[in-house]
């Protein structure tokens, strides 16, 4: 989490972009990579994520850097029929 | 007459002979159940156990939609009862929807099962009959184990066997109404026609529903909201269960061909007092 915080501060200097994580907009760093954007949203279930209605693996996160407007979907495990 | 196989205990029971088989893969319990709409989550693990079903259903949401620990409270509980799980897709109503949420699903849930649930019209929750097909081929392609929430209409039940479903789940009624098959004639056709596993997904109330479309030869049930807003769900888990199972064994069993003309069960020869006029 520490090194997620450092990398924000990193970023605080380049202009900010508005991002949609699960309907709600966020000021984050231009250019913020999918992994620091969701380990700032603290989720504390499994979890799976998609990004403008598309399905980002896990395994890349680190490598799906976020644009202006992108609307974020993180869901969790829930009860269903 | 003879003593009937499952009475005797030394011989396996006719559940051990009797597996439901989907996509290859055995199962014990032809009941599976969904795990929303219980008063708690003490009550939904109790029917669990209770009902012993062959898959749990589940979904997904929007991480914190229903509190911060809930979803965890959940993930526990389904990691604790160690049956397997099928997603499902509630709430599509695209292609492009359908395939995101079932990716996600695999990913939270590890597993390739899929509920695929395409809705049309969210008046009646009717699936997308149009649609359906195409999401199923591209789920299967994408290697999904695919349970088709469908009507019961025969073409599109067979449609869905030509993309490469290995069982189709027709509704017998509206999701969530509890009225028991609305068309009989439909699903007993679907099962005069279709040759592999159909489950009953959708609309049953009672026991007597499902013990109804077992015994028409139907492969299972997918029951959810007929347990959990009875007045005691605990209790009606378990109706259903002996419901399900006795509805299996009477199709096995084979019924009596219905007769208009009565006649009598005990013998007629040597009544007494009994004379010719």
């Amino acid at each position: 989490m520490r090194q997620t915080q450092e990398k924000v501060l990193d970023f605080a200097e380049r202009a900010s972009m508005r991002v949609w994580i699960n309907q709600e907009p966020h000021e984050l760093p231009e250019g913020m990579t999918l992994a620091d954007a969701v380990a700032t949203a603290a989720v504390n279930a499994p979890f799976a994520v998609a990004v403008n209605q598309e399905f980002i693996p896990r395994s890349r996160y680190a490598e799906t850097s976020l644009r202006e407007g992108d609307r974020v979907e993180i869901v969790a495990p829930t009860v269903g029929g | 007459m003879s003593i009937s196989k499952s009475l005797v205990s030394s011989f396996p029971s006719v559940d051990e002979e009797d597996a439901l088989t989907l996509y290859g893969q055995r199962f014990s319990s032809r009941l599976m159940l969904g795990t929303a709409r219980y008063p708690s989550p003490a009550v939904l693990e109790a029917a669990i156990s209770c009902a012993r079903p062959c898959m749990l259903t589940a979904s997904l949401r929007r991480q914190g939609a229903f509190g911060r620990d809930t979803s965890q409270g959940f993930w526990t509980l389904l990691q604790k009862m160690g049956i397997p799980i099928l997603p499902n897709t509630a709430g599509c109503h695209s292609l492009q929807e359908v395939i995101s949420t079932a990716e996600m699903a695999r990913e939270v849930f590890a597993t390739d099962w899929i509920k695929l649930e395409l809705i049309g019209d969210d008046y009646t929750l009717q699936p997308d009959t149009l649609q359906l097909p195409a999401a199923a081929a591209e789920l299967i392609r994408r290697g999904f184990k695919v349970l088709p929430y469908t009507t019961d209409d025969l073409v599109l039940c067979q449609r869905l066997l030509d993309v490469g479903c290995e069982a189709v789940m027709p509704w017998a009624a509206p999701i969530g109404t509890g009225k028991g098959p609305l068309n009989p004639y439909n699903l007993r056709m679907l099962r005069e026609r279709i040759q592999v596993p159909l489950i009953i997904d959708a609309g049953l109330g009672l026991p007597s529903h499902a013990c109804q479309v077992m015994e028409w030869g139907f492969d299972g049930v997918l029951l959810n909201t007929a347990v959990a807003l009875a007045r005691d769900p605990v209790a009606m888990a378990g109706a259903f269960a002996k419901a399900v199972g006795a509805g299996r064994q009477a199709y096995r069993a084979g019924a009596m061909l219905p007769q208009d003309v009565a006649q009598p069960s005990t013998p007629v020869l040597g009544t007494p007092f009994w004379h010719q006029s």
